[in-house]
């Protein structure tokens, strides 16, 4: 099963290119195929995660050469150890759930095939950037899902809003893409090496110098921040939602914005390898779980607040990894690698869940305003059940699954006092806003008749789905419990980084967290459940503060004016450069080319051509008088051969003598030709 | 009395040329060349008597001489005969056509 897991990313692949090429026409037969393979993928993950557990999470590696030169040597391979094994398996579980939700929210697309191929191909690359083994081919992908995400957001093209979300997605990620090309070349320059096992043990002996580890660091942790949405880069993702529901489910909540995470605890000897780096990303990531829960407790539109709890989310895990770097290059024990991966793991399930559940809703009522939605609990009693266990879970409530992570994400900054203090309120406003959105949509009266007596339950295509998430959303947490899974006791033990610790839960951090949570829940119910406070007469009261988070801080304005308009400024007066002086040195270039090869043609017919024709007018003007011997008459060469004979003979008897006669016989030709000549030609017969 | 031969020779031999080089008509420039003909003839009959008495080389170069001047007679006149049907005319000098 290990031995073959390259092929898991194969099958999506293999979907993809059957279906652009070949049954492109054919829709059912397109989903069927791309669902097929996907659910082998998920089987054959799920058989790759078993193996990983029943040997204990020693990994393996397989690889081929990709690129051999003295300087630089490239491989393509796979990295299979337990962080990969479950992210294999979460990458393939959402996939699957969101391709058959697919069936019933897609239904009657007029680009039905090619939708199904596209996130056939995403999943390719998700799954490719998962069991990558080095960081070449890691951002090979890193871009293919670049690629796909800007496909899939602006796959209602038609939509100017959709197309133009595609495009912010993909220029706002290339930014981030090329802090991390910078990271992995200085990588290539100062390890040598980009394959992950030989850089770590290249940090570890020290290879490297602080300083540049911390470089490196803070340049492979750009493509995160990018990737994973993280400020300043985050404003990609809540216009992401233009796309499709399930894929802003698939991509925009559980996968790829959980790439950049997942890079980053892969990475972790990397950034742990200097605590400035670290501290740089524990911060970044406390300041976007912290932005991103203000400015969600204001939205209205329901994708979004589920965008910017995304943003905060992976804040948060992005700030456990950092903070576990600090501690690790101060050599103190942290829970914070294993709470940042854990919380990948349940975040994507709720997550892809929450979403889900919203596309269910908007599909009931095809609008995405809260404040026009309200009492769905009647009609949509599924989507209403798995809604709420996911809001339970994203808020940290017993059992569920987020309880656990959220729980280690508490223990791991329980030893930084300020990152717990944000920790705790962040985790106190994500309770608070879920539940708003829960009771705004599911609770209360309807608040647009019209809709919602328009509104039903989902088809069975789109509700099984969520129901299969919403297990994982309750059980997937209790992977952290101490107990024996298969020899391996709770998934600390399993997805580590570094070496294996034991760490003990504290019973009190779970009180104050829950008590937290369910303070958010209560005065959550207070303002839209039992409205007993109201939330216009608190907004009338902060305006000034309310408007701020509800533009999200301002900050699209700020980069509009900051960085948009400068740039188009800039690149107008480039133009003006490009058509006025570039295109004049063009010009006056041609020009010039043309008068010089004018004078150059002068040159060419009067003195080469005056050359040919002098040389031909002086062999005219010499034949002038040598054509007066050819006379054509026989007798006068006869003459001629008869005076050069008697010429011979009187040399030999006398030379000077023959020398006179010369002279003589060539007087007297010369006289007779010009007597002849002046005499009138006599009639010849022709 | 050699001398007397020789200079047979050469006078017969000089008017041949001139006849050559002078006539207009071609008849009388081939008549001119059987003179030059055999005024080597003489020429070769003399030496043969007077030189080498013993030998018939002279004699028979003479003889040879008649043959080939009796073929060349052929020639010419057959080249006579066509410059007479293409020109109407035999008169040497109005044909220059190896002209340049």
């Amino acid at each position: 099963m290990l031995e073959t897991s390259y092929l898991i990313p194969f099958y999506p692949l293999l979907a993809f290119v059957v279906i652009i090429f070949f049954t492109r026409w054919n829709e059912k037969l397109s989903s069927g195929i791309s669902i097929a393979m996907i659910l082998t993928g998920l089987v054959h993950s799920v058989g790759v995660l078993i193996a990983m557990i029943l040997r204990h999470g020693e990994p393996l590696e397989m690889a081929s050469t990709f690129i051999a030169h003295p300087k630089i040597y490239l491989e393509l391979g796979i990295w299979i150890d337990p962080l990969t094994a479950v992210m294999l398996v979460v990458v393939t579980i959402v996939s699957s759930c969101v391709q058959i939700y697919s069936l019933g929210y897609m239904h009657g697309d007029p680009r039905w095939s090619r939708y199904f191929s596209y996130l056939s191909l995403f999943t390719f690359s998700m799954l490719g950037l998962v069991v990558a083994n080095n960081f070449f081919m890691i951002f090979i992908f890193w871009e293919l899902v670049g690629l796909t995400s800007y496909l899939l957001i602006g796959f209602w093209f038609e939509k100017k809003t959709a197309s133009d979300a595609g495009k912010k997605a993909f220029i706002t990620n290339r930014i981030g893409d090329f802090g991390f090309i910078i990271g992995i070349v200085l990588l290539m320059a100062y390890a040598g090496t980009v394959n992950y096992q030989e850089v770590f043990t290249e940090i570890q002996a020290g290879k490297i110098s602080p300083g540049m580890l911390t470089a490196i660091g803070i340049f492979l942790f750009c493509g995160a921040v990018g990737k994973s949405a993280q400020f300043p880069l985050h404003v990609w993702l809540p216009d992401a939602m233009e796309g499709p529901t399930p894929v802003s489910a698939l991509i925009h909540a559980a996968t790829m914005v959980a790439a950049g995470v997942y890079m980053v605890a892969r990475g972790m000897t990397v950034f742990a390898g200097s605590a400035d780096a670290s501290m740089v990303i524990a911060v970044i990531g406390l300041i976007t779980s912290f932005m991103a829960a203000t400015i969600a407790l204001t939205q209205v539109d329901i994708k979004r607040v589920l965008a910017y709890s995304t943003c905060s989310q992976l804040g948060y895990m992005i700030m456990a990894l950092g903070l576990y770097g600090v501690d690790y290059a101060n050599q103190h024990h942290s829970v914070g690698y294993y709470a940042g991966t854990f919380h990948l793991m349940t975040h994507a399930f709720f997550k892809a869940l929450l979403f889900l559940g919203a596309g269910s809703v908007i599909h009931a009522v095809h609008t995405n305003d809260i404040f026009e939605m309200g009492g769905l609990r009647k009609k949509m009693k599924i989507t209403r059940m798995t809604f709420l266990i996911a809001c339970l879970s994203i808020s940290g409530i017993f059992p569920f699954s987020g309880f656990f992570s959220k729980d280690e994400i508490v223990a791991a900054s329980s030893t930084h006092p300020f990152f717990m203090f944000g920790t705790l309120l962040i985790a106190f406003m994500t309770a608070f806003y879920m539940f708003r959105l829960y009771f705004l949509t599911f609770s209360g009266n309807p608040r647009n008749k019209e809709k919602f007596d328009h509104a039903h339950e989902s088809p069975r295509s789109m509700t099984y789905p969520l129901i299969a998430l919403a297990f994982l959303s309750i059980f997937a947490g209790w992977t952290g419990l101490p107990f024996d899974w298969f020899g391996i006791t709770s998934f600390s033990h399993f997805v580590y980084h570094g070496e294996l610790h034991e760490h003990h839960a504290s019973y009190f951090l779970m009180i104050v967290s829950m008590l937290v949570a369910g303070s958010g829940i209560t005065i959550s119910a207070m303002f839209y459940y039992w409205r007993k406070w109201s939330a216009e007469a608190i907004k009338a009261k902060i305006l000034p503060i309310q408007r701020f988070l509800f533009n999200k801080w301002y900050i699209d304005e700020l980069y509009e004016v900051a960085v948009i308009q400068p740039t188009l400024k800039f690149a107008r007066h480039l133009w003006w450069f490009d058509a006025g002086v570039i295109d004049g040195l063009v010009n006056f270039a041609g020009w010039f080319t043309v008068k010089w090869a004018d004078a150059k043609m002068l040159f060419d017919k009067y003195v080469i051509d005056g050359a040919v024709n002098g040389a031909g007018r002086i062999c005219m003007f010499f034949s002038f008088f040598l054509r007066l011997i050819q006379t054509g008459k026989v007798q006068f060469y006869a003459l001629v051969i008869v005076l050069l004979g008697v010429g011979v003979v009187l040399y030999k008897v006398t030379p000077e003598g023959a020398l006179w006669y010369f002279g003589g016989v060539v007087l007297v030709g010369l006289v007779s030709a010009y007597f002849r000549m002046s005499r009138p030609e006599r009639a010849e017969i022709k | 009395m050699m001398m007397a031969y020789l200079a047979l020779a050469a006078i017969l031999f000089s008017i041949g040329m001139f006849g050559v080089l002078t006539r207009r008509n071609a008849i009388g420039i081939l008549m001119s060349l059987e003179l030059m003909f055999n005024s080597v003839n003489i020429n070769l009959v003399t030496f043969n008597k007077f030189i080498g008495p013993d030998g018939l080389t002279g004699q028979i170069f003479a003889i040879f001489v008649v043959v080939v001047a009796a073929a060349e007679a052929i020639v010419g006149l057959a080249i006579v005969l066509l410059l007479y049907r293409n020109w109407r005319g035999i008169e040497i000098d109005h044909i220059n056509i190896m002209k340049w």
